[in-house]
């Protein structure tokens, strides 16, 4: 069955008038994987870029996008039970942008984890985020289901630390798109290790969400949407019934899934960038699952970009996508298909042709 | 007065069967829904019905108390006033050219210019009636009409609903056209010397730097001046709930008086916007673009009628959304709204450009 959002499904059932004073769609199933379970809900905020300028300036639509996210996540009803921070909190890597950004983070209210992005390792290699968040990776365990949180935007040692006339250069060069001198994400050895140790633990009935800021599959990667030891991250999930990667950094709405494995990237509170199978020369492996999002109206600057709210759902996930000066959109686990679905669009017969430019 | 106001609604009424055939400069056809094709008796019952008081509790107030003919449709006021002086929380928009709308009301709770027609009569600040009962009481016994709804629908007494009430008004409504102002002569007419040299500076900035017509939208052959969406500008920012408990209160306050009268008996329900009627976060605070023709008619400006002057007006846009450029920004302002960086004299030419959408049809010496 389709998971019906809150709304939907008081439509659907007829107890619309019936309903408590809750504003939001939003719903509860429990999940039961071991029977143990609770059901739950969390939201997702991601890539918001915070961006200095100089002095006490910033760069104001990222400031907005990040705000405006917060304020919207804070009138969530019933309250999600914590918050992701998906990486990229800061464009450059400085304290100036992580602090900034912390600051306006700290509006928000709930716990929230934190996931380490490339714009906030590659200037102190991720020193001045850990003193101020914590591990670059760790997991927890939430009401039934195995968080795992990821730093996946490593790469090469000899990329790394040869080289670079200022640790400035080393980010300015990460943070550069169709970089001839780039180098691919990578979790890594000693990370890898970490994980199947850390996995070992689990009960492989119990479903298993793991949070990276690249996706750890391999899309493109001329702009990094690709991690580079992604099949052996993927081989050690593969023993679980039910997993989940949720993944930053590629600023669209992205899903696939590859085995027992859904994907759902999510949205950046700062810009969007357009598809790369639209856009780059080069070959892209896009997931065919996908249903791309409208082209953006420049215009607007919060157009096609947003964040999610997520039901943990019989162990699967469902997004729930708030698009500002768009259409809201839901991609839910079918489970007559075994794959997530969008609610809407999936259909080619549903969906919207894009603008024409000419 | 009432010399006047025939003599107007005469030449509104010859103006009605022009409007069907060919639109003014500067405006499309006008949209008339399969079910109610516009005819000379509808409209003129539909005017009948638009200007009639006893429709109110108290025989005071009708349509056309808060859409005033020689007020460019609107009443002048910040927020209306209906029986009993009883006020509302928002500006009456004018009814000139609602019939390109694709939604009415601030916050599009009414798809058609029909449907809209039956709420004011039954919000207890505008025209107070329990239900509608007593119009079809007047409508099936008064003699006049008796004779226009029998040639407007071909109904007698018995026969006369509520639906019939509300075409006739919509069809009235769908002849309150404005078009042919200077700029549409000066834009679609090709006449260089119809807007001042500041107002067509104006326009240049209402199409560039100013970013107003993003919204406000101008196009090759017409302009509606909207896009007919939903955006939070800021104006209602300071009042907005909070928190979730505010926020609760004011969906129940929804749920439970209906949407028509919740927005307009509460501020803080009123500041909902369209997400009153969606539930979508993305809509907190979002209210109908409104088109901008025979605005220098139609003062004071914003949806809750809180900014007096175009030039205040044009001040709020320049700070992004705020009377003040102290004031804070909105958590929730739409993506289009930022600071404009307008000079002294853009905005001045922006104002003048304004005035230049001023249908000649609307003004009254």
């Amino acid at each position: 069955m389709i998971r019906l959002n809150r709304r939907e499904f008081l439509i659907k059932t007829g107890a619309a008038m019936a309903a408590s004073a809750l504003p939001i769609n939003l719903v509860r199933t429990a999940f039961g994987a071991t029977g143990a379970a609770e059901d739950f809900t969390f939201a997702y905020i991601s890539d918001a870029h915070i961006q200095h300028i100089g002095g006490t300036e910033f760069v104001r639509n990222w400031d907005r996008g990040l705000i405006r996210s917060i304020h919207e996540a804070n009138l969530l009803s019933p309250r999600p039970d914590f918050f992701f921070f998906g990486g990229d909190l800061a464009q450059l890597g400085t304290r100036e942008e992580i602090d900034h950004g912390l600051e306006i983070m700290s509006k928000l209210r709930g716990k929230v984890h934190y996931v380490m992005g490339e714009h906030d390792y590659y200037l102190d290699l991720g020193e001045y985020w850990e003193s101020q968040l914590g591990p670059q990776w760790y997991s927890f365990d939430h009401k039934g289901v195995h968080f795992v949180v990821l730093n996946s935007v490593l790469t090469y040692d000899d990329w790394t630390f040869n080289g670079w006339p200022a640790p400035m250069d080393r980010m300015k060069a990460m943070a550069r798109l169709d970089n001839p001198k780039g180098s691919p994400f990578l979790v890594g050895k000693k990370q890898r290790a970490w994980l199947k140790k850390d996995l070992e633990k689990v009960n492989k009935n119990i479903p298993v969400v793991v949070c990276s800021h690249s996706p750890i599959q391999k899309i493109y990667k001329g702009w990094n949407f690709w991690t580079d030891d992604a099949e052996e991250i993927l081989a050690l999930l593969k023993p679980f019934r039910k997993v989940t990667v949720l993944y930053g950094h590629v600023h669209q709405i992205q899903y696939n899934q590859i085995g027992n494995i859904s994907f759902h990237a999510v949205m950046a509170t700062a810009w969007p960038w357009p598809y790369p199978e639209s856009y780059a020369q080069a070959a892209s492996h896009f997931p065919e699952l996908t249903v791309p999002m409208n082209r953006a109206d420049p215009f607007f600057e919060r157009d096609a970009t947003g964040w999610q709210f997520i039901n943990v759902h019989t162990g699967n996930v469902d997004m729930r996508y708030q698009l500002p000066n768009n259409k809201d959109r839901t991609v839910a686990f079918d489970t007559k298909t075994g794959r997530p679905k969008d609610q809407e669009y999936q259909d080619p017969k549903n969906r919207r042709p894009p603008h024409v430019h000419y | 007065m009432r010399r006047m106001m025939f003599g107007f609604w005469a030449l509104g009424l010859l103006a009605t069967l022009a409007v069907a055939a060919e639109p003014p400069l500067g405006l499309p056809p006008v949209p008339v829904p399969a079910d109610n094709p516009i005819t000379p008796e509808k409209v003129e019952l539909g005017e009948k019905l638009f200007n009639d008081t006893r429709f109110s509790t108290t025989g005071e107030v009708s349509c056309a108390t808060c859409h005033k003919a020689e007020k460019g449709f609107t009443d002048g006021l910040p927020v209306s006033e209906g029986i009993h002086k009883l006020t509302g929380t928002r500006s009456a928009p004018t009814v000139i050219n609602a019939a390109y709308l694709d939604s009415q009301f601030w916050d599009g709770r009414e798809p058609s210019l029909e449907s809209q027609s039956a709420q004011p009569f039954l919000n207890p600040v505008e025209m107070g009636l329990k239900n509608h009962e007593p119009i079809l009481e007047i409508v099936r016994t008064d003699q006049q009409y008796l004779a226009l709804f029998q040639e407007a629908f071909g109904k007698k007494a018995d026969q006369i609903t509520m639906d019939d009430v509300q075409k006739a008004i919509g069809s009235f409504e769908r002849t309150l056209i404005g078009g042919d102002s200077p700029f549409d002569r000066y834009l679609y007419g090709g006449d260089e010397t119809a807007m001042s040299l500041a107002a067509i500076r104006g326009l240049e900035v209402f199409r560039g730097q100013g970013r107003c017509v993003s919204c406000h939208v101008i196009e090759q052959t017409q302009a509606l001046f909207t896009d007919n969406q939903f955006h939070n500008i800021g104006v209602a920012a300071q009042r907005m709930p909070t928190n979730l408990d505010e926020l609760a209160a004011a969906v129940n306050e929804v749920k439970e008086k209906g949407t028509d009268v919740a927005v307009l008996s509460n501020p803080k329900t009123e500041s909902l916007g369209r997400f009153a009627v969606t539930r979508e976060l993305s809509d907190m605070g979002a209210f109908k673009t409104p088109t901008v023709r025979n605005i220098e008619l139609t003062a004071p400006y914003l949806h809750d009628g809180s900014v007096e002057s175009l030039e205040d007006v044009v001040t709020f846009y320049n700070n992004g959304g705020r009377s003040e450029e102290t004031d804070p920004v909105p958590e929730l302002l739409d993506g289009g709204i930022r600071p404009l960086d307008l000079s002294d004299e853009q905005q001045a030419d922006l104002v003048e450009f304004l005035k230049a959408l001023t249908s000649p049809r609307f003004v009254q010496e």
